[in-house]
């Protein structure tokens, strides 16, 4: 029996197309991936049917062979259709009971919310679907891989039989993963429909059924993943051949130590340690790796090492000179580059210009200025040859970087960043929300600092980003360095990922 | 949509508005219309009298286009405004030197005065983190009694008056003061009929201050690396401060720059027209109308220079419906209300071009 | 000595009343994610409307109704700008302040002759007494008791709250927002202008245009010093409403020699003192304004 069937699906805003005459179904009962890059649009696709977009004309969406029409989020959960978003709609200060009973609250005469019922109904879910759950709770105050589950108890508690999951593992710790896992089989297994969208391979493998793919919009193929291999899935997905390794040559033998952090510890605006005794050095011509669930002290960590937060104790140098509590710029000036987070709201000025973000912080040097003025025809001019070294587009330097696409950002910034030619990068997410090929680029363009004897400190919540591009790994837990693992101990360990994983939450690998 | 047309489309909006407000109170709007329209420019002198008023306007105005440049919404014009007034008032009075020295050492006080009372607002939200619209708020009242506790302190205050004592005339910017009145004045007037009506009004020196000032804050936003770190700082505290832009001092450079302005409009004021200060039941709006004159103007220096004309005319020309039709003048607050209000929804216009683009 | 006290007490709750009524408004807006800060303007208009209401009526109750559906009206259009419209909601609100007061003082001068302020009330036609107080005070203190248990005890407070904090969690489990959004801004309009009639028909007989002085702003201080939260809106009010009470008191000791000028700045100088020591930690609603 299909459980939803989609004959003709376009979606476009205004002269954009995202999705455009999809075709296919998906069995009740399945695990049934969509795959495909940042952009493909299977987010939206999604979306369409979970309510929150109409899609164009034309098309039509079939619920076990009925035809309907989702008019909004409501109408899809009276339909029995559940979604937990990749950004997760929870809200922060409620407890995760008030969470689950948003919307459809049980309550008194007065219209005053009973709870009790409310909890004696989760509960029996929690039962039945073997979850553990504290409901008192706030959502602020607990991990992310709990939100996950809260989520998905919401779409259970509205009774959906379809449920969709966007990037669920995105930002799932590897144990968390293997949790997950074991939640989704556990659904099918009660008779639930899965969606799940996603662009890990190996997570396709692992739980999914069946796998349509999607490119630039359009419906490339469905297939059964039993009998698809991830280097064919990984073909379809970007319509040419990908090497899912990246090459690295090994770097050279241990070189000298450019960049120290010793003793290192920062409390937050609240006085409650955030970095607690970490040390870390870094060597010419290495990337060091720094593993780790979000929210283990890697924003504070790189606010310390860039000037943005204060230390409390401890020494952060670079190539000798003490750069401890410097302000932002001085430690600009010492060499230090950073690609931060998150790139729209820290990296750029989006209602700046390409040409006015390249000097972000240089506006002040000579020949960007000159006794306070701007030299415009020099932006223009230094821009220009960036955007050409660069290959960032539009190749306009009066274009606005809020016009430009995530990985011509992400250029920008790069460019900016290398032209200053740093002894020390560091790269904090430096792909988050790529698409591959832009992905691709940024690994490049690290690999070309690391060879030519740059050090290099990649924080991300990748496991795989730091694996594939790592020579050294570190592993940050709740502010402390919790392992520091040579390249050694990373050529020789077949159980690399799941020793990491595990160190991630605390643990030590027997 | 451009700023432009956003701003040229809510202002037509708001006469429609004003018109439907007076329609409904039985009074014919386009006779109100044509009463403003000759009440503002059918002599000389009303054009005097609109850019008279128009110069504080045009200088709060710039206030708080500078600070929304920062990501500052400035209400406290009105407060610095009032500083900036005392404290030429004061000088004015108690200092005596040449005119060449006195005019610019007056103005120059009262406008670093009110520009540390503007950044104080700066200074408490980068220190403490007081939203600077609830500061400016505050200190718009503390100016308001301060001020009125000045008029009244004996030796300033003028005898049995609820006003101070006047400027020394070596602080007036008025223009040709004494030679309006002198005989030769008179005649050359007299043989000028349209300086004769033009003059007649204190028209004083402020304007050009005014446009001087719309100038310098044109080249510091748009020429210099001061400027572009505070509207850095505006669009993106975060990125700035990761750039090492200091954004606590640009924040209070800001306010104090937007504090120095109003008082700047504080000080021409005393200087060109009232030549003393009086006791205040309650604000007198120089403040609050920039604000409108700001929005209208689209923060932009030279947009801000055009809407404060518009908005001195509009206030000048108001007057005049209620000495005439017994309109009350108050529609022109409604009407500059309707216009922020319409500024405010972009949305609207661009509603508007789009269904016109698809059925032409 | 009890005098004294009793004398600030009783100053302290007639002062605070406009503004507790103003102060839960904004909480009401704001809470559901729509920043307001016209709600001076909304003061001002529903002063008026009340204090015309009052007199053509002859009844002070229907005024103060009166005076809540104006400003009612005139939040109407901040709340279709912000919530239909994606207006900037700061400037909207800017303008609904230039538009609350424009149309008092034009409509007060149409009705009444040219006059910018309403003739005074009879004494009998003003908002009753009850235990020395006007009952518009209890009012205030019911109104606070009902939105705290609306907040924490009904599925609108729930929803309401979670329009504010997480708009997109609120829409995911089906409610709509918009919903209410439109009853925190019209609910914030309706007691700002029972806020600002309770001004102009009970504390003061009549409106006139200096009546609102930056209350509403100061309203919209105490709902941040507050936390957005009811009952801590609820104190800050009275905070500002006792050191009012401290200007009138001091203020009957002539032989004290202080300037009533400089008195009058105390309020505004301890609600900045208030801010400073008291801001720091945000507590607002997470998708405020947007």
């Amino acid at each position: 029996m299909l459980a939803i069937e989609l004959k003709n699906l376009t979606k476009s805003f205004g002269t954009c197309v995202s999705y455009r005459d999809l075709n296919f179904s998906i069995n009740e009962g399945e695990v049934h991936a969509i795959l495909g890059e940042n952009g493909a649009g299977k987010s939206t696709l999604m979306k369409t049917i979970y309510g929150e977009h109409r899609p164009d004309a034309g098309g039509e969406i079939y619920l076990r062979g009925k035809k309907i029409t989702i008019e909004s989020s409501a109408h899809a959960i009276s339909l029995g259709i559940g979604m937990v978003h990749q950004h997760f709609r929870l809200v922060r200060p409620f407890t995760i009971l008030q969470n689950i009973i948003l919307g459809i609250e049980p309550r008194n005469f007065l219209g005053m919310i009973d709870y009790k019922t409310a909890r004696k109904n989760i509960e029996a879910l929690l039962r039945t679907y073997n979850f553990e759950l504290d409901l008192d709770q706030k959502i602020e105050n607990v991990s992310v891989g709990t939100q996950q589950r809260v989520e998905i108890i919401k779409t259970l508690y509205r009774n959906a039989e379809i449920i969709i999951l966007d990037e669920p593992t995105a930002v799932l710790t590897p144990q968390e993963i293997i949790d997950f896992y074991r939640i989704v089989k556990n659904l099918r297994a009660q008779g639930k429909t899965i969606l799940i969208i996603t662009h890990k391979l190996h997570e396709i493998k692992e739980i999914a059924d069946r796998c349509t793919i999607i490119r630039k919009g359009e419906y490339i193929e469905t297939v059964d993943v039993r009998v698809t291999s991830e280097e064919e899935l990984a073909a379809k997905m970007v319509g040419r051949k990908v090497d899912l390794k990246v090459s690295k040559a090994k770097a050279e033998g241990a070189s000298a130590v450019v960049f120290s952090i010793d003793n290192l510890n920062v409390i937050n605006s609240k006085n409650y340690p955030v970095i607690s005794n970490f040390t870390l050095n870094l060597r010419k011509g290495e990337i060091t790796g720094l593993a780790g669930i979000d929210g283990n002290g890697q924003s504070e960590l790189v606010q310390a090492l860039t000037g943005l937060r204060k230390v409390k104790s401890g020494k952060i140098t670079i190539n000798d000179r003490d750069i401890t509590n410097l302000s932002p710029k001085e430690v600009y000036e010492n060499k230090l580059g950073c690609i931060p987070e998150d790139r729209q709201r820290v990296g750029l000025v989006l209602d700046f210009k390409i040409k006015e973000n390249i000097v972000l912080q240089r506006i002040d040097e000579r020949p960007f200025s000159n006794y306070g003025f701007i030299i415009n025809r020099e932006l223009t001019r230094f821009s220009n040859e960036l955007i050409a070294r660069f290959d960032i587009r539009p190749p306009d330097c009066e274009a606005y970087a809020s016009s430009l696409s995530g990985g011509n950002q992400q250029k920008v910034i790069l460019a900016r960043e290398i032209v200053h030619n740093p002894d020390v990068l560091i790269a904090f997410q430096p792909t988050r929300g790529l698409d591959v090929g832009a992905i691709e680029y940024v690994h490049h363009e690290l690999l070309k600092l690391r060879d030519a004897g740059k050090a290099v400190l990649l924080i991300s919540y990748e496991l795989d980003e730091v694996i594939n591009l790592s020579d050294r790994i570190g592993v940050i837990h709740k502010g402390s360095l919790w392992a520091d693992l040579s390249s050694e101990q990373i050529k020789n360990n077949p159980r690399l990922k799941e020793d990491i994983g595990l160190y991630m939450v605390g643990g030590k690998p027997s | 949509m451009t700023k432009f047309m956003i701003s040229t489309l809510s202002v037509l909006m708001g006469l429609i508005v004003g018109g439907l407000i007076l329609k409904i109170s039985n009074i014919s709007p386009l006779e109100a219309y044509q009463v403003m329209w000759e009440g503002a420019f059918s002599q000389p002198n009303y054009i005097a009298y609109i850019i008279i008023r128009s110069t504080p306007l045009i200088l709060t105005g710039l206030s708080v286009a500078f600070a929304f440049r920062t990501g500052l919404f400035n209400i406290g014009t009105e407060g610095q405004f009032i500083i900036g007034a005392l404290a030429a008032t004061y000088f004015g009075y108690t200092l005596d030197f040449s005119p060449w020295i006195q005019i610019p050492l007056v103005m120059m006080l009262a406008t670093m005065i009110s520009a540390l009372y503007g950044g104080l607002s700066g200074f408490l939200k980068a220190r403490f983190g007081v939203h600077e619209v609830l500061s400016t708020i505050m200190l718009n009242w503390i100016a308001l009694y301060i001020s009125n506790y000045a008029v009244f302190v004996p030796g300033f205050r003028r005898p049995d008056m609820e006003t101070t004592e006047f400027i020394k005339d070596s602080a007036s910017i008025t223009l040709f003061p004494e030679w309006k009145v002198s005989d030769a004045g008179l005649e050359w007037l007299s043989r000028h009929e349209f300086w004769q009506s033009f003059l007649r009004p204190p028209v004083n020196a402020g304007i050009f201050i005014a446009l001087i000032a719309v100038v310098v804050v044109w080249i510091i936003l748009n020429k210099t690396t001061f400027g572009y770190k505070l509207k850095a700082v505006g669009f993106s505290p975060m990125a700035s401060e990761y750039a090492g832009i200091n954004t606590k001092m640009k924040v209070t450079q800001s306010m104090m720059i937007a504090g120095a302005l109003s008082g700047l409009a504080g000080a021409t004021h005393v200087m060109g027209v009232s030549k003393n200060i009086a006791v205040l039941a309650a604000h007198e709006g120089y403040g609050f109308d920039g604000i409108a004159v700001a929005l209208i103007g689209s923060n932009n220096p030279f947009g801000v220079l055009f809407s404060g004309f518009f908005l001195g005319a509009l206030k000048y020309s108001g007057q005049k419906i209620q000495s005439t039709l017994e309109a009350p003048s108050e529609v022109i607050g409604i009407m500059i209300g309707a216009i922020i209000f319409f500024i405010s929804i972009p949305m609207i216009f661009n509603f508007v071009t789009k269904t016109w683009r698809k059925n032409p | 000595m009890s005098t004294t006290l009793l004398f600030l007490f009783s100053t302290t709750l007639m002062y605070s009343t406009p503004l507790i009524f103003t102060a839960l408004g904004g909480v009401l807006s704001e809470k559901s994610g729509v920043i307001n800060i016209g709600l001076e303007g909304m003061m001002t208009f529903g002063a008026f409307v009340a204090s015309w209401a009052a007199i053509t009526t002859g009844n002070p109750w229907l005024g103060f109704l009166a005076g809540g559906i104006a400003g009612l009206l005139l939040s109407s259009l901040h709340a279709i700008a912000s919530i239909e419209l994606k207006a900037n909601q700061v400037v909207s609100g800017m303008a609904i302040n230039f538009l609350g007061a424009g149309l008092a003082i034009f409509f007060c001068r149409i009705f009444f002759e040219g006059a910018s302020m309403t003739p005074p009330l009879d004494l009998d036609k003003k908002i009753p007494l009850l235990f020395n107080q006007y009952e518009t005070v209890y009012l205030a203190f019911i109104a606070a008791a009902l939105i705290w248990f609306i907040f924490n005890k009904t599925t609108l407070g729930l929803r309401l709250i979670a329009s504010g904090e997480h708009p997109k969690a609120a829409g995911a489990a089906g409610i709509k927002v918009s919903i209410y959004r439109y009853f925190g801004v019209l609910s914030s309009g309706f007691l700002a202008g029972l806020g600002g009639a309770s001004l102009s028909i009970a504390i003061v007989s009549n409106f006139r245009p200096t009546l609102i002085s930056g209350q509403g702003f100061i309203a919209l201080a105490a709902m941040i010093f507050g936390k957005w939260n009811p009952v801590g809106t609820l104190f800050a009010c009275l905070f500002f409403g006792f050191s009012q009470a401290l200007v009138v008191y001091i203020g009957g000791f002539p032989e004290l020699q202080i300037s009533s000028q400089l008195l009058a700045t105390l309020p505004y100088i301890l609600t900045l003192i208030v801010l400073v020591g008291f801001m720091g930690r945000t507590t607002a609603p997470s998708a405020l304004g947007q």
